[in-house]
């Protein structure tokens, strides 16, 4: 259902999850039909800049910015996706 | 009192009316129907309450009821709850929506359309729900699949109906659902009342779980089904409302907040009004939200239970109907005393099911409630 090629489709937050921060639970959350994800701090960095269309190599190339000198950030950046994908959090964007 | 508890009210029910097309005999509402919608809150009131959940950390919205598509300001409160951050799920009968609304609905913010049937085909839907609107509901979840919200499909399971369970997931497959919730009734309000010709024999549900297991292995990846059993043949009860007081709120028609849809039952609880009350002060505050929080108020078995975190002594609704003292462990758990009272009213549900008996069930309409009230009154005379 949501397989596409994470080295390289363009993908996206998928429209049928709500993601926000929760001041009431200090951390980001993704909402869906009756239930709630509480995210870590390192997949809300990522899963914000999904909220627009993206590739793999930009989220690496902003999360290197962001946060210079994280080590292994690129491994960690790609599982996340992987799962990501797997759950659906994340679709492809079609052009 | 005035301690304040750490846990969030994250799911807000919202039961906008009383009002209803659908007249389902397995209803969890009170048999005290009002004919009148005069004493419903108010839009404002409603925006409020909604305000007031969101400070509290509610993220969970279901708006339902009755039938919630009966209050014209549906899409105007959907808007509001949207804009507060709220992820919205819509519980229907789907008497009300057309293609239109939905688009409507959507538009304003609804995540999730949650439909409900009563029966597998035309006929047993209208006989078992009171309405004839099987077509509408098949043309209305192909119209919300259609335009890519997500969908639940609802089936509430009982005696009269268990035997469908492998035409519903049929016809649920063939529009492309990819959600279906079979849940068995929970005998509250007028599913108590109906009790007798709703409870299920084992059988029925075992060859129910069987079919139902199939269907998944079937049709793997493209369908959900859950499954949840009546807990009258567990040997351990099920959590209040994932413990009372921890995470539901439902706020009725008339304002009054709840631990949990059925709470009313219990005779000496007061419920804080939303017109009286910031829902702050009755969520941390009332005796009502902090009657069964924790395992205070516990009594013996479930005081020295080991188990006694686990299912936090089961649902207080139960214990009261059927022990009479909701301090009591629910009767559904094997080391209550009280358990032989499940036997027994398991025991007489054995017989097989016989379709007659399904002109027997009492269907909630404000008729029958009036109806009931008087019966009532007539025996306390």
């Amino acid at each position: 259902m949501s397989e596409f090629n994470l080295e390289t489709a363009s993908f996206k937050l998928n429209p049928r999850y709500q993601f926000q921060w929760e001041e009431a639970q200090q951390c980001h959350v993704l909402l869906y039909p009756e239930g709630l994800i509480k995210l870590s701090g390192s997949a809300a960095e990522i899963l914000q800049r999904c909220e627009k269309p993206t590739t793999t190599a930009t989220l690496i190339d902003e999360l290197n910015k962001a946060f210079p000198g994280a080590e292994g950030l690129a491994n960690d950046v790609k599982e996340f996706l992987a799962d990501a994908q797997q759950q659906a959090w994340i679709v492809s964007v079609s052009n | 009192m005035n301690k304040t508890t750490s846990h969030i009210p994250l799911w807000l029910l919202a039961e906008l009316t009383f009002a209803c097309p659908v007249q389902c005999s397995y209803c969890s509402n009170p048999l005290e129907l009002s004919a009148s919608r005069k004493n419903e809150l108010s839009t404002e009131d409603w925006i409020r309450v909604m305000r007031q959940a969101r400070k509290l950390g509610a993220v969970q919205l279901g708006f339902s009821g009755g039938e919630p598509l009966v209050r014209p300001d549906l899409e105007e409160l959907v808007i509001e709850a949207k804009s507060l951050g709220f992820y919205i799920n819509l519980i229907t009968s789907s008497i009300g929506l057309t293609a239109e609304r939905i688009t409507a609905l959507k538009t304003a913010g609804v995540g999730h359309i949650q439909i409900s049937f009563q029966g597998s085909n035309r006929e047993s839907n209208k006989l078992l729900g009171g309405t004839d609107s099987f077509d509408h509901k098949v043309a209305m979840t192909k119209e919300v699949i259609k335009q890519d919200l997500a969908l639940g499909l609802n089936f509430v399971l009982h005696r009269q109906n268990l035997h469908q369970v492998e035409e519903f997931l049929t016809m649920a497959q063939s529009v492309g659902a990819e959600f279906v919730e079979l849940a068995n009734c929970q005998y509250y309000g007028w599913g108590l009342h109906n009790r007798e010709h709703l409870l299920p024999s084992q059988e029925q549900l075992i060859d129910a779980e069987r079919v139902t297991n199939e269907f998944r292995k079937k049709y793997k990846g493209d369908m959900d089904v859950f499954f949840v059993a009546p807990d009258y043949y567990d040997d351990r009860p099920k959590k209040c409302s994932n413990g009372w007081g921890t995470t539901f709120m439902t706020v009725n028609p008339d304002g009054e907040v709840l631990p949990c849809q059925a709470a009313k039952v219990i005779p000496g609880l007061e419920f804080p009004n939303v017109r009286d009350y910031d829902l702050s002060d009755i969520w941390h505050k009332s005796d009502l939200f902090n009657r069964f929080r924790g395992t205070d108020w516990m009594t013996e078995p479930c005081k020295s239970c080991p188990e006694k975190e686990i299912d936090l002594g089961g649902c207080r609704c139960q214990a009261m109907m059927l022990t009479g003292d909701a301090t009591n462990a629910d009767p559904v758990c094997s080391l209550s005393p009280h358990h032989d009272e499940i036997l027994r009213i398991t025991e007489k549900a054995q017989r097989p099911y016989q379709e007659e008996e399904t002109r027997k069930l009492i269907f909630r309409n404000p008729g029958n409630s009036k109806k009931i009230r008087a019966e009532k009154t007539e025996l306390t005379e």
